[in-house]
Formats: C-alpha cells, sequence, structure tokens
C-alpha cells in the first residue's frame, strides 16, 4: 500500500474528521460560488425590511439597513477562509525556514534561533496585533487601497504570530532525521547540503507539519474574527463574519439571528478544521500509534 | 528555593528585554511624525522646528532613543494618557485589579472543569464518557469566546432577564446585597472564559493521564493492593500534571486575549477593555503601556509555572 493510501485508510477511521471534511468541504464550495446562485448584493439598502428574521426572501434574515445576511455571510466567508489560509501559509513558510535552519545547524545559531521561538511564544499577541494594526493601519491603505491593505497586514501580522509551533515542530524531526542512515547514504553520494535538506528531509518531516498547518487555519479565522469583532479589522462595509457580529451585538434583543448566523458559520468552520486536524494527526503522525 | 527564584528572574530578564526590543520596533517604524502639524505651520520657522526635536531628543541614534525609552519604561514613567489627563500608570491600577480577578477566577473554573473530566476521561478510555467529553471539549474550543458571550446574554439576559449584561464596578449597595449584585454580574464573564480555556485544558490533561497511565511504575502500585483512586490522585495525576503546566503557562498569552475580548463584550472595566477604547481613541501612550504590561503579566505566569514545575518534579533541584 502507499503511503497516501495508507494515510487515507487511518483518516477514514475517525468518522468525526470524514464527516467535518465533509461539511468543510461544502461550506467552502457555497462560499466560493453561493454568490453565483444567491446575486442579492450585499450593500442593497432596503428600509422596508429592516431587521428582519429568516424568510424565503432573506433566509438569514436582515440587518438594520436592510441588507441581506445570506449574501454578507458568504462574502464573508470569502475573507475569513482566505485570510486563514493565506495566514497559514505565511507561518508555514516562516516556521518551516526557521525549524530547518535551526534543525541543520548545530550551536550558536540553533540556540538563538529557539531563543527567539520561545520570545515569539511568550509576547502578548492580540495586544501586540492591536497595536500594529493601529499604528501601520493607514499607511498601508494608502499604498495598496482600504480592503487590500487591511488583508495585506491581517495576514502577514496573523502569520508571524503563528510560525513558533511549526518552527518547533520541524527542528525536532531535523533532529532525529539528520542522523538516519539514508541520510548518511545521501551525504556520502556527494549530495549538496541543500538537496539533502529539500529531497530528504524535508518530506519525511511534512506529517507533523500539515496536522499544524491544518490547526493553524483555524486560528487564523479566529483571530481576524476577533480583530473585526473588536471593530478593528476591515473597513466597516466590508462584512467579514467578526464584523457581523460586531455590528449584531447590539441588537441582540430583537434581532438575535443577525448574530446567530455569522457567528455559527465561524463555529462550524473552526470546529470542522479542528476535527480535520485530528483526523490528520491519526492519519499523518507515525508518533501516535493507537 | 530562593536561589531557583532568583535564577528564573534572572532567565526571565532576556525575555522581558526581548519584548521590549519588538515593541520599541514597532514604534520606531510606524509612519507618522508628532512635528508634522509644526512643520506645516507657516508661523513656526524650521529652526524653532528643529530646535524642539533636537530637545526631545527626536533625532538621536536608534539605540540612545531605545535606552532613554526603555529606562523611562522601568522607572514607571509611562506619560499621560491623551484622553483622560490621567497619568497613564494611575490609570492601569485602577483598571488591573478587576482584570487580575476575571482572569483567575476563570482559570480556577477551568481547572475545576479540565482537571476531573480529563481524569475521568484517560482512567476510561475510548468509553462512552470519553467520546463525549472529548467531542465536547473540541466544541469548546473551536466556540470563540466573542460568540460564546453574546450567546450566554441572549439566553441569560435577554430572554430569562437572571443576570446584567453590563458589568458595573460602582455599586450602591452594602454588605451581602453588593457581594451577591457582584457575582452576579460576574458571572458570565469568567464563565465565557473558563469554558473556553477548560475544554482546551481537558484534552491536555487526558493525553498527559494517558501517557502516564500505561507506565509500569503505575502497574507496581496496582499489583502492590493501593486502591484505583489512590493510585491515580497520588501516583498517576501529579507526574501527569508536569506537562500540562507547560502547555498552560504556553497558553497565557491567549487566556489574555481572551480575557481582552470578554472585557469589551460584558463592558467590564479592566485593562483589556482600557486597551480597545484607546486604540479606538487613538491614546497611544495607553496602548503602549497596556501592551508591555500583558507582556509583563505573560512572563510573570510563566515564572510561576517554572516554580509549580519545581514543586511537581522533585528531580528539578531547587538549588
Amino acid at each position: 500500500m502507499t503511503p497516501a493510501g495508507e494515510a487515507w485508510r487511518r483518516f477514514r477511521k475517525h468518522k468525526l474528521a470524514v464527516g467535518s471534511a465533509v461539511v468543510l468541504g461544502l461550506m467552502i464550495l457555497a462560499v466560493l460560488f453561493g454568490p453565483l446562485f444567491w446575486t442579492v448584493p450585499i450593500d442593497e439598502i432596503d428600509f422596508t425590511a429592516r431587521l428582519q428574521g429568516p424568510s424565503l426572501a432573506h433566509p438569514f434574515g436582515t440587518d438594520d439597513l436592510g441588507q441581506d445576511l445570506l449574501a454578507r455571510v458568504l462574502y464573508g466567508g470569502r475573507i475569513s477562509l482566505a485570510v486563514g489560509f493565506a495566514a497559514m501559509g505565511v507561518a508555514v513558510t516562516v516556521g518551516v525556514l526557521v525549524g530547518a535552519i535551526a534543525g541543520m545547524s548545530k550551536g550558536p545559531v540553533d540556540v538563538a534561533l529557539m531563543w527567539v521561538t520561545d520570545l515569539f511564544l511568550s509576547l502578548p499577541q492580540l495586544p501586540l496585533l492591536l497595536l500594529i494594526i493601529y499604528l501601520f493601519r493607514d499607511a498601508l491603505a494608502d499604498l495598496v487601497g482600504q480592503e487590500l491593505g487591511v488583508f495585506i497586514m491581517i495576514v502577514a501580522v496573523i502569520g508571524l504570530f503563528n510560525w513558533m509551533q511549526v518552527a518547533r515542530l520541524v527542528r525536532a524531526q531535523f533532529f532525529s532525521l539528520r542522523e538516519k542512515e539514508f541520510v548518511e547514504a545521501a551525504r556520502a553520494l556527494g549530495a549538496s547540503r541543500v538537496r539533502i535538506v529539500v529531497q530528504h528531509i524535508l518530506p519525511n518531516a511534512l506529517g507533523p507539519v500539515i496536522v499544524a498547518a491544518s490547526i493553524d487555519v483555524a486560528g487564523a479565522i479566529l483571530a481576524e474574527s476577533t480583530l473585526s469583532f473588536l471593530g478593528l479589522g476591515f473597513p466597516p462595509d466590508t462584512p467579514t463574519w467578526g464584523r457581523l457580529l460586531f455590528d449584531a451585538k447590539d441588537n441582540l434583543d430583537f434581532a438575535p439571528h443577525w448574530a446567530i448566523f455569522p457567528g455559527l458559520a465561524i463555529f462550524l468552520t473552526v470546529l470542522t478544521i479542528n476535527f480535520v486536524g485530528d483526523g490528520l494527526r491519526d492519519a499523518l503522525d507515525p508518533r501516535r500509534v493507537q | 528555593m530562593a536561589q531557583y527564584l532568583l535564577r528564573r528572574l534572572l532567565i526571565a530578564i532576556p525575555s522581558l528585554l526581548g519584548i521590549s526590543v519588538i515593541l520599541f520596533t514597532v514604534l520606531a517604524l510606524a509612519p507618522g511624525d508628532p512635528f508634522e502639524e509644526l512643520a506645516t505651520n507657516p508661523a513656526i520657522p524650521p529652526e524653532v522646528r528643529l530646535a524642539l526635536r533636537a530637545s526631545l531628543g527626536i533625532d538621536d541614534p536608534v539605540h540612545i532613543r531605545y535606552f532613554r525609552w526603555l529606562t523611562s519604561m522601568l522607572q514607571g514613567e509611562w506619560g499621560f494618557s491623551f484622553v483622560s489627563r490621567v497619568d497613564v500608570d494611575q490609570l492601569i491600577l485602577q483598571r488591573l485589579p478587576v482584570t487580575l480577578i476575571v482572569i483567575g477566577s476563570s482559570q480556577i473554573l477551568a481547572l475545576a472543569i479540565a482537571l476531573p473530566v480529563g481524569i475521568m476521561a484517560a482512567t476510561r478510555p475510548y468509553s462512552i464518557f470519553d467520546q463525549v467529553a472529548n467531542t465536547l471539549a473540541f466544541v469548546g474550543f473551536s466556540l470563540p469566546t466573542f460568540f460564546t458571550g453574546l450567546l450566554l446574554i441572549m439566553l441569560f439576559s435577554i430572554h430569562l432577564d437572571w443576570l446584567p449584561f453590563v458589568y458595573r464596578a460602582q455599586i450602591d449597595a452594602t454588605g451581602w446585597q453588593w457581594w451577591w449584585e457582584h457575582i452576579k454580574q460576574s458571572i458570565m464573564p469568567i464563565t465565557v472564559l473558563g469554558l473556553f480555556q477548560g475544554a482546551a485544558w481537558t484534552r491536555f490533561v487526558r493525553s498527559a493521564v494517558l501517557d502516564v497511565v500505561r507506565l509500569d511504575y503505575v502497574t507496581t502500585a496496582r499489583a502492590k493492593g493501593i486502591p484505583e483512586r489512590r493510585v491515580i490522585n497520588r501516583h498517576v495525576v501529579r507526574n501527569a500534571l508536569i506537562p500540562v503546566v507547560t502547555l498552560v503557562a504556553l497558553q497565557m498569552p491567549a487566556v489574555f486575549g481572551g480575557a481582552i475580548v470578554t472585557e469589551q463584550i460584558f463592558r467590564v472595566p479592566g485593562i483589556g477593555s482600557l486597551l480597545i477604547s484607546a486604540v479606538l481613541a487613538n491614546d497611544t501612550p495607553v496602548i503602549m503601556a497596556v501592551t508591555f504590561v500583558f507582556a509583563c503579566l505573560v512572563i510573570f505566569f510563566n515564572l510561576l509555572a517554572d516554580v509549580i514545575y519545581g514543586w511537581l518534579d522533585p528531580r528539578i533541584s531547587y538549588s
């Protein structure tokens, strides 16, 4: 059996993970292609339909300006998922780089890099995120435009605060792999250092990294929603999930649906990603044999 | 013991310095010039502006500015709040106790959930109880604190009308009434934070206990006829807690993040809500100082974890 087939066999055993993968897949499809079928604009103001509960015309109800919440939730999902995956990409890239350098070098470089990693682990992330966004938001918005500027900044900052776990995992993997016979054989055949890392060590270290990466997506989505919920993420007219909750929180008594649908969307996304990550751990992490 | 503490303190100093360098770098890289207004004002000659800059040391080299900034931070000279015209350290001292009480009680609640549930689940692995607890734990830490907070407000404040959803610092009551009002308004913020952390920790406790329960010395203890309850409490849990303490210390930044959100939802007058209102009002000295205080708190809790670690694990000698 191929390694991928073996992993798939183990992943399938985790029923909740398989179910979650299906639900997550459906949600990604809905967010990507939903706006093609549900063509109500996200910013169509209709004062005759303010704060309405779910109905056929508006399945998720409307907000205080009569804007359709289903359209807004679908649009917000695109942003949340894009931020989640992009920030994960940043985190994994930085983490693999730092971990690989630390894992291949002995002595002072390794010590220094691990000190920086531990330092980042003890940074108060949310206050720093708020500080950085507060200081740099306007400058970046002038440079590349409001929405794109905030997107780049949020992705970069969330990514730069989440690479530490990956770096530690990669370093630990490198430490054990670089002493293995097949690496020694490659070295004896005259393979360069870069070739040894890229061709021989890295592919074998990927399992735990994929697991950590899936959890990072959930963490990044949560972080972005938290920022938006505090009113400090994307500009107010961009309906991200967190922003919808921020707007809804003063109308809880007469429009609970306004908060419930975006909140459920965040919850379901994060929950399914976490379950898929758990399933991937069963499938890919050989240390956890059950 | 004192020596061990001192050594740990000395190890904490580089991290604190590292954090201060990061904070200062962020500030120094930030765009914007405090003299922008003066520069565009034609009534002020450029020589005066340059003299002012020189007197405040803005044009000095970066490392000199950093040391000047660090010494004033360490001496507690945190400046004035632009908005409320109060010394920043006064403002923070007023707000800090509320934050510490909310965070502390929620951590106790989290432990009160995580320890028994995690141990029960690990001693009956793959039973119905274990599976239910595991699923609930996943649900628990996938529910963002801001959504749980809103759900609790909907249920207990709006639907049932049992609990107030705005935290009031001043309560016009005395004696038992005063205590009761305070407890009532603290229930929801503490529950929101405690459940979130408790869910994450349940999984830590479960996997740590599961690792220890399989070891030979546990089998030996059982073989000697020690009652199961005593084996678990005395022999298993103590050793299992060692990795848990490390993980809990690693979670502290996330705990403070959750506290900021919770304070904002329930309008708890702590330093988290102070930070948010300062960001919204462009009150730079307050933002700086609160971020610095959060950094110190994280370091302090890491230190505390080290002490507990030493107490749990006799192999780590204090001397």
